[in-house]
């Protein structure tokens, strides 16, 4: 602990935990989307066709994180129309966009020249490696987030419960299902810097699956979620410094551990 | 047929897949204070038919007008009780705000809701008797209860039509009884079509019948005819064969219930 402490004299240790912080914030809320939508192997798709967007800005010589925010936009609004038109294939298209996206990634950053240690950052996750940048990147996308669930918290609670209904009601559900598409795809570009791409999905649902278990309505349930990932982010951040582990995985183990606990503790309470 | 007070207008409507018709030159006029129960067997087309009236459902054919308006207009005049709602059991949701979402129209941008619309939740729950249990979250309710909430969500808006989907389907009988004396009040204050296949329900408390499948059978009444049973085929089959009580087929007796 006293380490920790110590740790947090460094501009990068402070820089890591206040991108967690701001990234569990976005995650807590979008998540509970995410698990009430049911719409985590669309998450994934368009976390991993992100990379594709990465490697391309590696090559051409931008900001990876704007070539991911760029191609998981794209890519959810290509997998909301995949969803809308042929319902049935869903999956398969989901899965092939998830692979398409990252070999697109992995070709272009072959063709990149020099050093590329780098990108294993995107998969994996590295939160001490922040910039005072991408925070800044990461406070826009949490504002945005954090807005525009605020200004249609109810049109966004009739569709998750109550889609058909919704549509009944006059609600425009194709365009805010797309714009919830779209803070699903934000919030994972926001992500992947914190435990990588391919963790993203667990540090999304974990949270926002455990506060379902004991939120009574879902604004309940948003900050439970929200407050959750602060807490795994903030101790999984500890835990690896303290014994040197990576820090995403450190992050996805913690919260894994509490859903356990929490589902233990739900199925004893009653 | 006069269309003064029409509420709801289908002439000729035609639906389904052109080499598929589920829904085959349907006419229907629905009339303030109507009671209409729709029976007909499953996959005669009553589902279809509520999704055209909810306008989820292009017909292929025919016309479909709500209050004299294109069904994508005019089906904010209609209240929508669904059988099923999408989500599950445990999703977090009050039923306070369950009723809220029947206040949704269009574009609402931090929805807060007036004094007005507070007491219109508030009347909507007193109607169903669920207003001392507004803060429930919806997973606690039995099934009678979550009923209840989805045909108050409904009446918030103040519909002209009530629309309900098998509202006593997922219910025990003490429940349908209560359920249906509380249609019986809501009908002095607007039509109501329900869609059921229980006859038996349908045929007691309804003030008239219409049987679909594929073709729809309506003379306004609550009499089913030969005529019905003929070209509805299927339609009152257990009907006849299990002889529902308080149910009068008019050629085998003339008296009526109450």
């Amino acid at each position: 602990m006293d380490n920790f402490y110590q740790a947090l004299q460094f501009d990068f240790m402070r820089n890591a935990l206040l991108a967690g912080v701001l990234v569990s914030l976005a995650a807590g809320i979008v998540g509970v989307y995410v698990v009430l939508n049911r719409v985590t192997i669309l998450s994934g798709g368009i976390a991993h066709a992100a990379y594709g967007g990465v490697g391309m800005a590696y090559y051409f010589g931008f900001d990876p994180l704007l070539g991911g925010i760029i191609f998981s936009l794209l890519a959810s609004l290509l997998m909301t129309m995949v969803q809308r038109q042929a319902k049935q294939r869903t999956d398969m298209l989901i899965g092939v966009m998830w692979a398409v996206g990252m070999a697109v990634g992995i070709v272009f950053v072959d063709k990149s020249p020099g050093y590329k240690v780098d990108l294993m950052s995107y998969l994996f996750g590295s939160l001490l490696a922040v910039s005072p940048r991408e925070i800044l990147i990461i406070l826009i996308l949490d504002i945005i987030v954090l807005l525009t669930v605020f200004a249609l918290y109810r049109s966004l609670l009739a569709i998750s419960y109550d889609e058909t209904f919704a549509t009944v009601r006059g609600v425009p559900v194709q365009v805010i299902s797309l714009i919830l598409t779209a803070l699903i795809a934000l919030t994972v570009v926001m992500m992947m810097r914190v435990v990588g791409l391919i963790l993203v999905i667990a540090l999304l649902t974990l949270p926002a699956a455990i506060a379902n278990l004991f939120a009574r309505d879902m604004r309940q349930m948003m900050a439970l979620a929200s407050g959750l990932g602060v807490l795994f982010t903030v101790s999984g951040l500890w835990l690896s410094y303290s014994y040197n582990l990576t820090s995403g995985a450190t992050i996805i183990l913690v919260a894994a551990s509490v859903y356990l606990v929490a589902l233990l503790l739900k199925r004893w309470l009653r | 047929m006069q269309n003064s007070d029409s509420l709801l207008s289908i002439r000729h409507l035609t639906a389904g897949y052109e080499n598929d018709m589920i829904l085959d030159d349907v006419s229907l006029e629905i009339f303030a204070g109507d009671f209409i129960g729709l029976i007909g067997p499953n996959g005669g087309g009553k589902s279809t038919l509520l999704k055209v009236i909810l306008g989820l459902l292009p017909p292929l054919r025919g016309e479909i007008r709500v209050m004299g308006q294109d069904v994508r207009q005019g089906r904010k005049h209609i209240g929508y009780v669904p059988q099923f709602v999408e989500a599950d059991r445990a999703f977090p949701v009050s039923v306070w705000d369950t009723v809220r979402m029947g206040l949704l129209n269009g574009w609402r941008l931090f929805e807060r809701l007036s004094a007005a619309e507070t007491e219109r939740v508030q009347a909507a729950l007193e109607q169903v008797d669920m207003l001392p249990l507004r803060n429930k979250p919806m997973g606690e309710l039995s099934g009678g209860q979550r009923q209840r909430v989805f045909i108050a969500r409904a009446l918030v808006s103040d519909p002209k039509i009530l629309l309900l989907d098998e509202p006593t389907a997922s219910v025990d009988p003490n429940v349908t009884k209560d359920l249906y004396e509380l249609f019986r009040q809501l009908n002095q204050r607007m039509a109501i079509l329900l869609v059921s296949h229980d006859m038996m329900a349908v045929s007691s408390f309804t003030k008239t019948i219409a049987c679909l499948n594929r073709k729809l059978v309506y003379h306004n009444s609550k009499e089913l005819t030969a005529e019905m049973l003929d070209s509805v085929y299927g339609c009152p089959v257990d009907l006849i064969a299990h002889g529902v009580p308080h149910r009068v087929l008019p050629a085998h007796s003339e008296h009526s219930h109450g």
